[in-house]
């Protein structure tokens, strides 16, 4: 199958292209960027005019909830939202149920994955046992079994010495290390962050301390350990900087940070709004600054949808025993360009952080749109504006804060290793 | 993005399209007249209790549900003889309910008992924001009255203690008033300062170890100590909190005695205050823990009045909430 994309205008960081370019793609993988080879001859030719192209997204945080909670959505249901979003490569937690502490569990997750034919799935082996923070997991063999990195979830090692262990263990192999930094005592029961909404609305409080003294303990992990590292999901202006200057001094570590830390502040749970309630907590005006110019800077590498799609009821209760998260995969992208085109981040810094960036994080070859390389591609019509409604929505999860909004920048097609995963239907 | 999305506050709620005071959630964004219209009414309610028939006709006809899914006599029985005064028909509930998706949750109680025609709910529970999501839930008809909400709100409470204030002092204008105790966890505390200062008395301070003062305490308009001595300097109104013996597990504070020796009200601190300071607490007491007994009993003490007060400012309430819409009955003038 033989595949011509014309006249869009490819972006594609990791090659330092940013112009107009056609593309061709046979076998599943690219054959050309810019001039069409002689004698090409496509089945399918694709007019791409005013759209962008783009290397398929990855996602480093996504949750399916397979298995354990498939009442909730399944990794089906959740790939074929995924490739509704430009993702092609996606990467999920250990913490299902069971957990995905052995390589069976993760064999059966990537099987499912490609049996559903959407978009790839690659998963986090878990750190410790049942992510119970007492005994390593065998990380070699999860390894193996292809998760590109071992996490403890949100669950804290509590015992440092079991979490340097692991840390070690861990760059032995070479492994990256996925680090969600929170201080589980400081954490407690909290559900918003530690300040004015906190205390006028008299929710338990989660303060900043319980992500800086995450971030310290871990970095000085880091760098005893010399593990390849991930920080996942950071929150606060406080740890941007702790990580910045981390980097300065060349420890080996990434960093991601949710979509909606860069557009949402503690301020639009107003009344008890429980969309809003993810973890981290939304915070201040001033952290969603400092995010920001973290992704701006580099600090920040990866922008990801940390999706976390719930059941109909799931956010219908008092806010502190509402479900946690928003379900995301399907408006990572727009919400991110919506960043663009106000100026805040420029197109191929955006771009990056959802694809070529986290490609380099889990070390696959992907995120970009090298001849040979395989063909993963988002077609996205920038102009396109639309109501983000749950009818339209592919994930089982209709638990966003964005529905009901105008998005704009839609994806028309995703194709993964050159085969069409989502078309938008044109009405 | 972020920035043309509307933040709604949490009063907005309480309204509806025409400004009509709806529920009765929180003292927040509640605008002044509002507040002195239910005090004056309250007012016209207050020699009923001394009266030979106690009842008026305002809620002939309605159904109040007591929903209670936090135990209280106190506050359970006031609403009720409130509501009896103004002829309502009074169901109590004291329900229990899991915590998550075991069992029925929150709104499938208040569904139901909704379909039994109910005109107001009055809802205690102990999770924030339990009656904004009640409130949210209900057809426009029906009434809400937050009776405690977690950390979050006691509105009734506060109302009940301004008219307090108001019959005591005479105005809210150049009062200095001080709230002592466990700020943190405390929802009367939130909700007498967003009353306080929405009345406009000139200074609000609490006064409590730092372990008790919520952070940025400050953008709610108070000022904070932790010397209590100097936070009762000139204070024309003491406002005690309750302090629950949980929290005296050593985590919070380190012992009673420690708490008692700094924060609880003795008549040599009381001293410190103004000669003519009014001394009140929401009961119930706990006499040698956060007051001692002579401060309690003393002539300085109008937490007996504040019992008294209850009714009649919940009468109000009641009354203003249902006189929103139910206009053959006329203004609210028993």
């Amino acid at each position: 199958m033989k595949i011509l994309i014309t006249g869009g205008h490819v972006v594609d960081p990791a090659n330092e292209v940013d112009r107009k370019a056609d593309v061709g793609i046979a076998d599943g993988r690219i054959r050309f960027v810019g001039n069409a080879e002689p004698g090409f001859s496509p089945d399918r030719t694709i007019d791409a005019s005013g759209r962008w192209v783009l290397p398929g997204l990855v996602d480093l945080c996504a949750r399916l909830r397979e298995p354990g909670e498939e009442q909730k959505a399944t990794i089906a249901s959740e790939t074929a939202a995924a490739a509704a979003g430009g993702i092609t490569g996606l990467v999920c937690p250990p913490d299902t149920w069971p957990v995905v502490d052995t390589p069976a569990m993760a064999n059966m997750i990537r099987d499912r994955a490609e049996s559903g034919g959407f978009s790839r799935v690659h998963p986090l082996g878990a750190l410790t046992v049942g992510l119970a923070g007492e005994r390593l997991t065998d990380m070699a063999m999860l390894a193996d079994a292809g998760c590109v990195g071992v996490s403890n979830g949100l669950r804290a090692v509590e015992n440092t010495l079991i979490m340097r262990r692991a840390m070690q263990y861990a760059s032995t192999f070479d492994i990256p290390v996925f680090l969600s930094p929170q201080d589980p005592w400081l954490m407690g029961n909290g559900v918003v962050h530690e300040g004015e909404i906190s205390t006028r609305l008299g929710l338990p409080a989660i303060p900043e301390a319980a992500e800086t003294v995450g971030v310290a303990r871990d970095l000085a992990l880091i760098e005893t350990s010399g593990a390849r590292s991930h920080i996942s999901l950071l929150s606060c202006a406080r740890s941007v900087g702790m990580v910045r200057e981390a980097r300065e001094s060349g420890l080996p570590v990434s960093v991601s940070v949710a979509i909606h830390q860069l557009l949402l502040t503690e301020r639009n749970i107003g009344a008890f709004d429980t969309r809003y309630k993810v973890i981290p907590p939304l915070r201040t005006e001033t952290d969603r600054d400092a995010l920001v110019e973290g992704v701006l800077d580099g600090t920040i590498d990866v922008i990801c949808s940390d999706h976390q799609p719930h059941g109909a009821d799931a956010k219908l209760a008092p806010f502190g025993e509402a479900a946690t998260g928003i379900a995301g995969l399907e408006s990572l992208l727009p919400l991110t360009l919506s960043l663009v085109r106000s100026g805040v981040l420029p197109r191929s810094r955006a771009v990056a952080a959802l694809t070529a960036s986290p490609a380099r994080v889990i070390g696959i070859d992907a995120g970009h749109l090298t001849p040979g390389g395989r063909a993963d591609i988002c077609v996205v019509d920038p102009e396109h504006r639309w109501r983000f409604m749950p009818e339209t929505m592919k994930s089982r999860g209709r638990n966003s804060p964005f529905i009901g909004e105008e998005l704009v920048g839609r994806v028309e097609m995703t194709l993964a290793s050159g085969r069409p995963t989502f078309e938008l239907e044109t009405p | 993005m972020s920035d043309s999305r509307s933040i709604p506050s949490d009063s907005a709620i309480q309204f509806d399209s025409h400004g009509r005071l709806r529920h009765f959630l929180t003292i927040h964004g509640m605008p002044r007249e509002t507040l002195l219209g239910i005090l004056d009414t309250a007012e016209s309610f207050i020699s009923f209790g001394q009266r030979e028939i106690r009842k008026v006709p305002l809620l002939r006809g309605k159904t109040l549900v007591n929903l209670f899914f936090e135990p209280s006599t106190r506050t359970r029985t006031t609403f009720e003889i409130a509501a009896k005064r103004l002829s309502a028909d009074v169901i109590n509930l004291s329900a229990t309910r899991m915590s998550t998706s075991k069992g029925e949750t929150i709104l499938d109680t208040v569904r139901t008992l909704e379909a039994m025609h109910t005109d107001m709910f009055v809802v205690r529970d102990s999770a924030s924001g339990s009656s904004h999501l009640i409130a949210s839930h209900l057809p426009p008809h029906v009434r809400v009255i937050n009776a405690g909400d977690g950390r979050h709100a006691h509105p009734t409470q506060a109302m009940l203690d301004m008219f307090t204030i108001r019959r005591e002092k005479g105005g809210f204008e150049g009062l200095r008033v001080a709230i002592i105790g466990d700020i943190l966890h405390s929802r009367v505390a939130r909700s007498q300062i967003h009353a306080l200062g929405t009345l406009g008395v000139d200074e609000i301070r609490v006064i409590g170890p730092r372990t008790l003062i919520p952070t940025e305490i400050e953008a709610m308009g108070v000022r904070a100590f932790s010397d209590m001595r100097a936070g009762l300097r000139d204070v024309d109104v003491i406002m005690m909190l309750r302090l629950q013996r949980e929290r005296m597990e050593g985590q919070l504070v380190p012992s009673e005695q420690e708490y008692f020796s700094r924060y609880g009200l003795t008549e040599d601190k009381l001293k410190l205050a103004s000669p003519d300071a009014i001394v009140m607490h929401p009961g119930p007491i706990n006499r040698g823990l956060e007051i001692a007994s002579s401060v309690a009993d003393g002539e300085k003490s109008v937490i007996l009045s504040q019992v008294t007060n209850g009714i009649a400012v919940r009468m109000s309430i009641m009354a203003t909430l249902m006189g929103g819409t139910d206009r053959e009955n006329g203004p609210v003038t028993p």
